[in-house]
């Protein structure tokens, strides 16, 4: 094929890429977005497969076509296996592969120097561009590995080993940002290095166990509830491997592609960010709530079962506030049974409050309860639901804490601004949750001691249930 | 390769990234996360590296190591690329899919 038509593929590649990324912004286009998408990578790899050639025979293009179909399978199969409570993790776990796909195709470019000293150009200017880009993409590539794959299990809550559970730890003393900086720097001068020396693997192995141990140590201080925002972050800098590795083989559609992504997936972080209150770089470098928790200083009594079960009977309306407890619990089943339960007996209306960032990542509230069959159209967001708290009967909140919190609406401290869910107007409010303890923004929740808030201390899914046993006994 | 060829390189990079930031504006929460899977699966783009990668090194035939890592790339980018597609597709259907006549 010339060369041409190639050019114009990878255009029409380009542009499909576009139009995906744009209607994926948008509740009812998104699905034609995710299409956009599929078709511009077909497009592309078509495009590649049909400007290759090997004169060497059939033995080249089984490998190739062996790699494609295996790829293809592992990771069909892996998406359609997957849990849709572990969806969040697949994500990382897929977008650790993709910065590892760049950093192994720029270590390739640069390994053939070492195998056959013929292949080094002797155009210096090419010498040192691909030296250049191989090394800032190996930076980024094999930091977004360890640091995704990090973020997975930070996700999963832990990793087992040898059939023992190991909970991912989160650790990250101020003294780690200088160090941080230093290995950051440190890379680039390893970069510079190798571009004087390209055959010395040295530096390649400096630039590559570096980079590792940088994708950890940027993850490791980062806590469970701002992982998306790591996610997505380290879904841009994948996107920016990728289009440095453009530059090694000098291909416009990896460059194209891989800036498109890594520019609107930090303008995706930055707005996760924001619906959170927070800004990125103190999500990066500060670690948050941990050491200036709140003091509790008041106590509430819990209430049971058969109690909120009484206050429950004859409700016309009742509101569920989902969070993270929610999600750690698997009580969704549960919560659904308890919908079901009251639309029965009592006839009573039943919606769902979603804050923006309640679980682990957003929309996982969303995935949770359609997963256990809650008909979409319950499922209300904040906005337009904070009007219906004060005309029902019951607010029930299942391990949410800070997205309820009425401090967000005093102007001070950590919560400050942050949007919430008004559950402390419904009539009476019940709180399932394990205990009276501060959330992720480490402040006390007034919600909790009000009169007509009932506590419900423990389990999610075990409160669910001896609630649902509870309304059958009515 | 010339500057010349650099520079469009460079002007296609930086444009690309004004490209980018004004596509992404107002998400609703509910997309955030399929978007980033879209995204994600869209950074698989480093297949055709892989692909040229391993059509060079197999091509000369005496590179063993350069080939195997370009066929590793290979194997992670189509496992990121339709991994990525089909896991976003099917987080649309479970939640914008439902949103029917909205």
């Amino acid at each position: 094929m010339s060369t041409d038509w190639v050019a114009f593929g990878y255009l029409l590649s380009a542009i499909l890429f576009v139009f995906g990324l744009k209607k994926l912004g948008h509740p009812r286009t998104a699905p034609r977005g995710n299409q956009y998408g599929m078709m511009g990578m077909a497009v592309a790899v078509i495009t590649t497969v049909f400007d290759m050639h090997f004169d060497g025979g059939i033995v080249g293009w089984t490998i190739i076509g062996g790699g494609i179909l295996l790829g293809s399978l592992i990771g069909y199969i892996m998406a359609k296996r997957v849990e849709m409570t572990g969806m969040p993790e697949l994500v990382a776990l897929f977008n650790g592969f993709g910065g590892a796909a760049s950093a192994l195709v720029a270590l390739s470019e640069t390994w053939k120097y070492l195998e056959n000293s013929d292949a080094i150009p002797d155009n210096e200017l090419k010498l040192t561009v691909t030296m250049v880009a191989a090394g800032l993409s190996a930076l980024v590539g094999w930091m977004t590995l360890t640091g995704s794959l990090l973020a997975m299990f930070k996700l999963k809550g832990g990793v087992e080993v040898f059939g023992k559970w190991i909970r991912t730890p989160t650790w990250g003393p101020t003294w780690l940002n200088p160090i941080k900086g230093i290995l950051f720097i440190s890379v680039l001068a390893l970069i510079y290095l190798s571009t004087e020396d390209p055959t010395n693997t040295d530096y390649l192995w400096g630039i590559i166990a570096i980079s590792c141990v940088l994708g950890i140590i940027l993850v490791l201080p980062i806590g469970g509830a701002d992982m998306p925002v790591v996610v997505s972050l380290l879904n841009s800098l994948s996107g920016i491997a990728a289009a440095f590795t453009g530059f090694i083989i000098g291909n416009s559609v990896l460059i194209v592609a891989g800036s498109l992504v890594g520019a609107s997936g930090l303008i995706l972080t930055v707005i996760m960010c924001k619906a959170m209150n927070r800004q990125l770089i103190d999500v990066l470098f500060k670690s948050f709530g941990g050491s200036e928790k709140q003091e509790l200083t008041r106590t509430k009594a819990g209430s049971d079962a058969d109690e909120v079960a009484m206050m429950a009977d004859g409700a016309q309306k009742i509101i569920i506030v989902p969070g993270y407890g929610m999600a750690v619990s698997q009580c969704q089943h549960q919560v659904k049974e308890f919908a079901d339960l009251m639309a029965e007996k009592f006839d009573t209306e039943i919606k769902y409050a979603i804050h923006p960032v309640a679980g682990r990542m957003p929309g996982h509230m969303n995935v949770l309860l359609a997963e256990a069959n809650v008909p979409y159209e319950q499922l209300i967001e904040m906005d337009e639901i904070n009007s219906e708290f004060s005309e029902c009967d019951m607010a029930i909140v299942i391990g949410a804490n800070d997205t309820c919190n009425p401090a967000a609406r005093t102007g001070e401290g950590p919560l400050a601004g942050m949007p919430i869910i008004d559950a402390d107007q419904a009539r009476t409010v019940v709180i399932i949750k394990r205990s009276l303890s501060v959330g992720y923004a480490g402040v006390d929740n007034d919600l909790f001691y009000e009169d007509k808030t009932m506590m419900l201390f423990g389990d999610g899914k075990a409160m669910m249930t001896q609630l649902n046993n509870a309304i059958k006994d009515l | 390769m010339t500057p010349e060829m650099l520079i469009g390189s460079i002007t296609l990079f930086v444009l690309s990234i004004f490209l980018g930031v004004e596509l992404i504006t107002k998400v609703p929460a509910m997309l955030h996360t399929p978007l980033m899977s879209g995204a994600n699966a869209i950074s698989g783009i480093s297949v055709v590296g892989a692909l040229l990668g391993a059509n060079v090194a197999y091509e000369s035939g005496d590179t063993a190591v350069s080939g195997i890592l370009a066929f590793v790339a290979l194997v992670l980018a189509m496992i990121n690329v339709v991994g990525g597609f089909a896991v976003t597709n099917r987080m649309l259907n479970m939640i914008a899919g439902k949103k029917r006549g909205a």
